[in-house]
């Protein structure tokens, strides 16, 4: 016995002897990646880290990298692509070694930017180019760029709409229901589908925020009020979901649906709807080509609002690229993200909008155009606020869960009324805000 | 807390006879050589068990979001916090399905494992048909039962052939999904209770059986006069591992259902505090909180089933 006490003793003394190395260093802080101005003077090798696993498998990333070295010949670019991209990045951060190039993970906060990434420039000087410059500035300066840009939609089947009788985008969230009914009396297929098993198409519904009230001040009100008040965006959104599964309008078990499989079954027309974003499109008709369906039959249609007589798309970055503050060949990384925002073609080949100020839309959003649909881009001001707000109040409005709450509620696997379930949100949401406000 | 086992299996101290003396060289290595045999495990275990808890207990003390190179001691105040918010622990009547369901797998174990013990046609084979699922990873396991549970699914599909045209959402309400997930997991882990409870019965010796046959006990006294006591440590240990088990799952829940539908055992709303709202700190008390409870339990059931030493022979 005796023995083996003094035994564990030394184990624990040794634990906490571990722990405490626990925390991190990395005190550097407000380094700058410059711009550099001749591109063949720029050499070394660098490390990008990606979450776009499928283009560093099928190649794609490579002859980007090939293409970049047409410019930079001395440039060596490395991909890393990680599978759990967030959870991943976010463990090796902790050291200094995260890559020269990375995505700024979500649950870095923002007022952390300057201790982990290089600034790219200041606000002033890079929004004259660039969209999306508000969300990663910091004190002024800039430390992320977003290649490609998105705006929330409702991915359809085109011929299940018209066979349906509609050919008109709905306006109102009841004329949008309409539709849906008139899909299920009126076809085979399924008129909406949650996805809610695979949990992450759900967050997407908070981007509702913007395009219901056409406001680009969104997100401040967010961070002001309550987001689920009479009226406002996220209510309006989430009761439009709620309706959809209570009428009976969406999938018959929600707690066994795939994503993957759902692709090819929009395309084939067993599903009319689902609420996602023009980043989805490109994969859709990819799955449309595969299962032999006509790509030219997924469409994308905005959310039935029409304030002031127009639909309303709000423009959102998607991750941001970033230089870490450690990297040894800050001008090599720069010049790749420079390069990779405009001259790659990254967001023409991924059928989304540039994140160059005045580029063309893409052909996906041609009918966007037509429509006169307004785009907007929400004012970022308050984005870490908002997370702040989000994480204390554990309502996880960039999280599935509570959104899967609405859905068993909806359909009657969860007791009490929609009311309350949103008043409640909305309580937890307001106390929140009191308490990260002081 | 002796391991139950543990205590079973020592021999019976034996009496240290001193060895002649050796020259002090070899009697070195000889003092080192268990030490050696014991560095690689022991520092697996630092490295990848204490030292790690101890890091986890440390941050249970700050306001750590996991990331950032920020972290302020708070004190208790994450303890204050999960004390004061009793909905944190309302998962906890997730566990009860759990429970329950152990309470049945264990049963099923016991049986089989007295069935399998005496001299049955493909033995071996029903062995291993029992303890196979075990083996499978758990989240092979939590794939692989999406597709048995889906609408349309290996189970409806099966139900049909025998004439059963349910159409439910087995996954759809509460009551129905944590059923569900709580039959999957007595699917995975019969076959260790099994395998447990076979190895305690064959450890019985066998002149034992074999008196009670010439002494005319069937099989039903055999089981209550002889398995029965002789088995008792490992369904001891069965126990608590059940009961911890039930309080922490997490695997099966976490795949199939990611804890929707009020599925949410206290395992999964931890992981969703450290990694969703980035909460490290609240999350690892609440993770060490966990610990003392499962702690507490087995004290109390130690203490209520005292595990006397049980003499066959």
């Amino acid at each position: 016995m005796n023995r083996s006490t003094k035994l564990a003793g030394t184990l624990l003394a040794a634990a906490l002897l571990a722990a405490g190395c626990t925390g991190s260093g990395g005190t550097s802080k407000g380094a700058d990646a410059k711009a550099p101005t001749d591109p063949g003077k720029v050499s070394g090798g660098i490390t990008v880290l990606t979450h776009r696993t499928d283009l560093v498998q099928d190649g794609t990333m490579k002859k980007y990298a090939a293409e970049f070295n047409r410019t930079y010949p001395d440039v060596d670019v490395e991909f890393d692509a990680l599978t759990d991209y967030e959870g991943e990045v976010k463990i090796r951060m902790n050291t200094e070694n995260y890559g020269d190039v990375l995505m700024i993970p979500a649950v870095v906060r923002k007022s952390d930017y300057p201790r982990f990434f290089a600034s790219l420039g200041t606000r002033a000087e890079r929004a004259r180019k660039y969209h999306f410059t508000d969300f990663t500035e910091v004190g002024g300066k800039v430390y992320g760029q977003s290649p490609m840009g998105a705006v929330p939609g409702f991915v359809y089947n085109k011929r299940i709409w018209k066979e349906a009788g509609i050919t008109e985008w709905p306006t109102t969230p009841a004329e949008f229901l309409d539709a849906l009914r008139a899909i299920r009396s009126g076809t085979d297929a399924i008129p909406y589908y949650t996805n809610f098993k695979d949990m992450w198409p759900l967050t997407s519904w908070t981007y509702v925020n913007g395009s219901v009230g056409c406001d680009t001040g969104a997100t401040t009100a967010l961070a002001e009020g309550d987001p689920w008040a009479e009226g406002a965006d996220l209510r309006v959104g989430d009761t439009l979901l709620y309706d959809i599964v209570r009428d009976g309008l969406a999938e018959k078990d929600p707690t066994t649906t795939n994503w993957e499989a759902s692709k090819p079954k929009l395309a084939k027309g067993d599903i009319a709807t689902m609420w996602l974003g023009s980043w989805a499109v490109t994969q859709f008709r990819a799955a449309a080509e595969q299962a032999g369906a006509d790509p030219a039959d997924v469409g994308f249609m905005p959310f039935p609002a029409q304030p002031g007589g127009t639909f309303c798309a709000t423009m959102s970055p998607d991750y941001n690229q970033a230089v870490n503050v450690h990297s040894d060949h800050k001008d090599a990384a720069r010049a790749w993200i420079d390069w990779f925002t405009e001259k790659s073609g990254y967001a023409a080949d991924n059928l989304t909008l540039s994140p160059v100020k005045g580029a063309p839309l893409p052909e996906v959003l041609e009918p966007y155009e037509d429509a006169g649909v307004k785009f907007i881009e929400l004012d970022d001001a308050q984005g870490a606020a908002v997370k702040e707000i989000d994480n204390q109040s554990e309502v996880g409005i960039y999280k599935p869960d509570y959104r899967q709450d609405l859905v068993d509620l909806a359909r009657g696997a969860r007791k009490g009324g929609l009311d309350d379930f949103l008043g409640d949100l909305g309580g937890r949401w307001t106390e929140a805000r009191k308490s990260a406000g002081s | 807390m002796a391991h139950p086992t543990g205590r079973a299996a020592r021999p019976q101290e034996a009496a240290p006879t001193a060895p002649p003396r050796a020259p002090r060289g070899p009697r070195l290595r000889r003092g080192a050589t268990p030490w050696l045999f014991l560095a690689a495990p022991l520092l697996l275990l630092i490295v990848f068990t204490y030292a790690p808890v101890a890091n986890m207990v440390a941050y249970s003390f700050t306001d750590w979001d996991g990331v950032s190179p920020e972290l302020n001691y708070t004190g208790a105040g994450n303890y204050a916090e999960l004390l004061t918010r009793p909905a944190l622990f309302e998962v906890f009547f997730v566990s009860g399905y759990y429970l329950a369901a152990s309470v049945l797998q264990i049963a099923l174990a016991l049986y089989f494992a007295t069935v399998l013990s005496f001299n049955v046609r493909f033995r071996n084979f029903f062995k291993g048909v029992l303890f196979f699922p075990y083996l499978i990873n758990g989240v092979a396991i939590g794939f692989v039962f999406l597709h048995f549970f889906q609408d349309g699914g290996t189970l409806d599909s099966v139900l049909r052939l025998l004439g059963v045209h349910t159409d439910r959402p087995w996954l759809g309400t509460p009551v129905s999904a944590n059923v569900s997930l709580a039959g999957v997991s007595v699917w995975r882990y019969l076959g260790l209770n099994f395998v447990l409870f076979l190895g305690a019965i064959q450890s019985v010796p066998g002149e034992l059986y074999e008196a009670a046959e010439l002494d005319g006990a069937n099989r039903r006294q055999q089981f209550r006069h002889i398995i029965a006591p002789g088995i008792r440590p490992v369904l001891s240990l069965s126990v608590i591992l059940s009961v911890s088990g039930s309080l922490s799952a997490f695997e099966v829940p976490f795949i199939m259902t990611g804890g929707a539908t009020g599925t949410e055992t206290f395992v999964i709303q931890t992981v969703k505090l450290a990694f969703q709202f980035n909460k490290t700190g609240l999350a690892s008390a609440s993770a060490v909180v966990l610990l003392l409870i499962i702690l507490a339990v087995t004290w109390v059931q130690r203490r209520l089933v005292p595990d006397d030493r049980v003499d066959l022979v």
